[in-house]
């Protein structure tokens, strides 16, 4: 094999879509597990997992042609890699540029981790609703129950099983 | 904030001077009770009485309050015979309740049962116990009591023993003391019933003092003693039940060597094997006075959210 003294990455760029930088190092997969990208949809993806950086140590990267985030994907990877950036590709140029930020309510996007808290309950019109108790380390609360879910139990709920 | 079409889901939705301003109601109502000359000032009411787990004092001192005050209550208990059975949602029966009366207090298995329907319900919704999350006004009541035994909650030290963990009315407790300044707060359980940690920190971040303990010898501290039943029906598991019941077990002896002569025994009732009936005839004893405390204390309630004059 010829392996190239370059060091540079031969990811081919992409013409449209977003690339998911800064991710917690380890949870490339989980980030497209949670967007429900299974991978036969057929756009181009590419993952860079454990790569060195400048500010992480470590981090992760994903990106996804002809894919763009909603509020509750965003919403769901804040949870799961909070210093994520979401870069949005139009023509091969980087047209907007974000950090992803977890908001100090929850609403509808996790399940709650206790069998009987009310909005586990089934047939109910009811939403989940969490308050964020700390940023850093991610700790949550159930407005209805009370639970306190880590990011541990967090992932559990996201991708259900941890990580 | 004043309690006047209020719901009432969480002790912390309310300050210490409304329950400061409850507890006198009370004192007025225990006055009116003992003078036989109670006002009839709810007698336009009807209070739906939603108990879909079962309860005989907190059912019963709500329904007796009610009726003194004048007003009439209609109601189910356990879900039999309803249409819950039938597969009706909670939130249908909750909505068609609200429309029948002006006031629901309501029990529920379902932590958070009691914030979901009072985000349903217009009408005010009493938390009358849901899962292991809330019970507000037996937490009113507990501290009703404690008031009317000691005077004052300040300065106090509380012993907490038995399940810790799923027991609603500790946690409600804890909530209220978080609004007094009690000395200290010590906590005996068998180590898998523990406080939950959200509990704790609760109490941490509200300037309260906790203490774990596993020796009952400690009681020796406390002026309120606070015992708790081992509730069977919140194990998921049988088997982890059988291994922590009758963990702890106040007996009139245990108090006569350890507890000082003037604490009082507290017990939200119903017992089963952690208090013995020993203790019933003996100064320590204030589980009865609490129980009675409940239809008054439940009057001044009810009077305050139904704005009876
Ligand atoms: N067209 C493209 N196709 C694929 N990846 C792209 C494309 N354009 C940019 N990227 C990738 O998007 C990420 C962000 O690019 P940028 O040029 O803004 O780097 P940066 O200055 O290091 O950004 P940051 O300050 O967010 O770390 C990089 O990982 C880059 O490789
Ligand atoms: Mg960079
Ligand atoms: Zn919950």
């Amino acid at each position: 094999m010829n392996i190239k003294k370059d060091d540079k990455l031969l990811v081919s760029k992409i013409e449209n879509g977003t690339v998911i930088d800064h991710i917690t190092s380890g949870r490339a997969l989980v980030v497209l597990k949670i967007l429900n990208i299974k991978g036969n949809e057929g756009y181009r993806i590419a993952i860079v997992m454990n790569v060195p950086s400048t500010t992480m140590g470590k981090k992760d990267i994903v990106k996804l042609e002809d894919y763009y985030p909603n509020s509750e994907d965003l919403e769901k990877i804040s949870l799961i890699a909070p210093s994520a950036t979401i870069n949005i590709i139009k023509n091969y140029e980087i047209v907007k540029k974000y950090k992803v930020e977890i908001p100090s309510k929850i609403k509808g996007t996790l399940k709650c981790n206790n069998p009987t808290c009310i909005t586990r309950k089934s047939n109910e019109p009811i939403t989940s609703s969490f308050t964020l108790l700390s940023r850093d380390k991610i700790r949550i609360q159930c407005d209805y129950c009370g639970s306190i879910l880590t990011e541990e139990d967090i992932i559990k709920e996201l991708v259900g099983e941890s990580q | 904030m004043g309690w006047l079409n209020r719901d009432i889901v969480n002790v912390l939705d309310f300050n210490r001077e409304d329950l400061e301003l409850l507890f006198s109601k009370a004192d007025e109502m225990r006055r009116e009770l003992k003078d036989n000359h109670v006002k009839k000032i709810l007698s336009d009411k009807i209070i739906g009485l939603a108990f879909f787990e079962p309860s005989t004092r907190t059912r019963m001192s709500f329904e007796t309050a009610a009726k003194r005050l004048g007003a009439e209550t209609v109601g189910f208990t356990g879900e039999e015979g309803t249409s819950v059975a039938k597969g009706e949602s909670f939130a249908d029966t909750i909505k068609m309740l609200d429309s029948y009366v002006d006031s629901i207090v309501l029990r529920h298995k379902y932590e958070g049962a009691a914030l979901f329907a009072s985000d349903i319900a217009d009408h005010p919704i009493i938390n009358g116990g849901d899962g292991r999350s809330h019970h507000p006004t037996q937490a009113f009541l507990d501290l009703y009591t404690t008031k009317t035994l000691f005077n004052e909650i300040d300065g106090l030290t509380f012993a907490l023993i038995g399940d810790l963990k799923y027991s609603r009315t500790v946690s409600s407790l804890i909530f209220g003391l978080s609004m007094f300044k009690p000395k200290e707060i010590i906590l005996i359980s068998p180590p898998q019933l523990s406080l939950r940690e959200e509990i704790k920190m609760f109490a941490l971040n509200h300037g309260l003092k906790l203490r774990e303990e596993r020796d009952i010898s400690v009681i020796s501290d406390a002026d309120v003693i606070y015992v708790t039943r081992i509730q069977k029906e919140r194990f998921p598991d049988l088997q982890e039940y059988e291994k922590v019941r009758g963990s702890y077990k106040i007996t009139k002896k245990l108090l006569e060597t350890y507890a000082k002569k003037t604490a009082k025994v507290l017990h939200p009732l119903p017992r089963v094997d952690e208090l013995s009936p020993d203790v019933d005839n003996t100064t320590y004893q204030a589980y009865f006075i609490q129980a009675s405390l409940g239809v008054p204390l439940r009057m001044a309630l009810l009077s305050l959210v139904l704005g009876g004059e």
